[in-house]
């Protein structure tokens, strides 16, 4: 039993390890980033709004694709020349599309992605009233009906001798 | 005999597998083209032998023609060349290349090895002028219009099958408006 205290010490350790392994984990590379730091921080926070349309899942801040890598180095030099963090995002929808966005905007288009987790949740929500309401229903049954003249002598006698044992 | 209601659940279900099939056929990694019915964006490239004029935006008016993003590097780009050299053959459409993202000795070596479809081939070194058309791999081609607007964007390896489905009825089309 001594080996195997605190087993979990060690997992939360591991995972902290690795935690600090996975952190550092940018794609960007020395020679993209741009002398302004305020232009780099710019720079920084679009292109993590912006998807990879290689790699997909990624944005292009986190992706090692080459594409990715020439998207960042046009996003940066957008900026420096003057671009603002609009146009420079509207310059890459204007290409790829509101796919680019990982954040897409409300369009006729979208509106199913908006609003589609709210109205499951909201079926699902009727859906457990009607079924859950229906079964507290079944667990109050209606009052009982009075005992019969019969059943009442029945009783009678059933206590009655139950008390004279 | 169970009550109709008690089938609403399975009805649910089966409604979302159906949508979800649905979502599996589609292809994530064709996302649709912004340039369809727009002209092509302006570019001035050199062209692969550097001897002529180079290879720009003008050389795709005036004739339907199909523009064919390709480079040296690409699996995909291998598997739909001979294809490309029967489409050159016929001599039906002019075929343009757009060699993008690649080093001109190793585009030069690999045409000379496979051979040349391509009227004409400009060199896009940085991958600026496949951005300003939204490529987003090669192999992709375009089907470009007399007036120079481009006209579809087809993804990945022609196929004789995506030739005959997409091209074809579309080159008809588009010829036919003389």
């Amino acid at each position: 039993m001594r080996g195997k205290k605190k087993p979990w010490l060690k997992v939360t350790a591991a995972t902290l390890l690795m935690g600090l392994v996975l952190a550092p984990c940018h794609a960007v590379t020395p020679d993209e980033v741009l002398k302004d730091p305020v232009l780099e921080s710019r720079a920084r926070a679009l292109s993590q709004q912006l998807r990879c349309v290689v790699c997909q899942n990624q944005s292009i801040d986190d992706s090692n694709a080459p594409l990715a890598h020439d998207l960042r180095v046009l996003l940066r030099e957008r900026l420096a020349a003057g671009d603002s963090d609009q146009q420079a995002t509207d310059f890459l929808v204007a290409r790829y599309g509101n796919f680019v966005l990982l954040k897409p905007p409300l369009h006729w288009n979208t509106v199913p992605l908006w609003i589609g987790p709210f109205l499951i949740l909201l079926i699902a929500g009727i859906g457990f009233r009607r079924y859950f309401g229906r079964s507290k229903h079944a667990a109050t049954p209606e009052a009982p009906s009075p005992l019969s003249d019969n059943e009442e002598q029945r009783l009678e006698m059933l206590l009655g001798d139950g008390r004279s044992v | 005999m169970l009550p109709a209601r008690s089938f609403i659940p399975l009805a649910a279900f089966l409604a979302v597998a159906a949508l979800l099939a649905i979502g599996l056929q589609n292809d994530p990694h064709k996302i649709p083209s912004m340039l369809i019915d727009k002209p092509t964006p302006d570019f001035a490239l050199t062209s692969l032998t550097g001897d002529d004029n180079g290879f720009s935006h003008h050389d795709l008016k005036g004739n339907v023609s199909l523009l064919n993003v390709f480079a040296s590097w690409c699996p995909g780009c291998r598997v739909e060349h001979p294809m490309l050299m029967q489409l050159a053959a016929r001599g039906d459409v002019p075929i343009y290349g757009l060699n993008w993202k690649d080093r001109q000795a190793d585009s030069k070596r690999w045409l000379a090895k496979n051979q040349n479809p391509y009227a004409r081939v400009g060199l896009d070194e940085s991958g600026r002028v496949g951005i300003d058309l939204g490529v987003t791999g090669v192999p992709e081609t375009f089907v470009i219009d007399r007036t120079g607007r481009i006209r579809y964007r087809y993804p990945g390896p022609i196929t004789q099958e995506v030739w005959q489905e997409h091209f074809e009825p579309l080159l008809k089309d588009l010829r036919g408006l003389q």
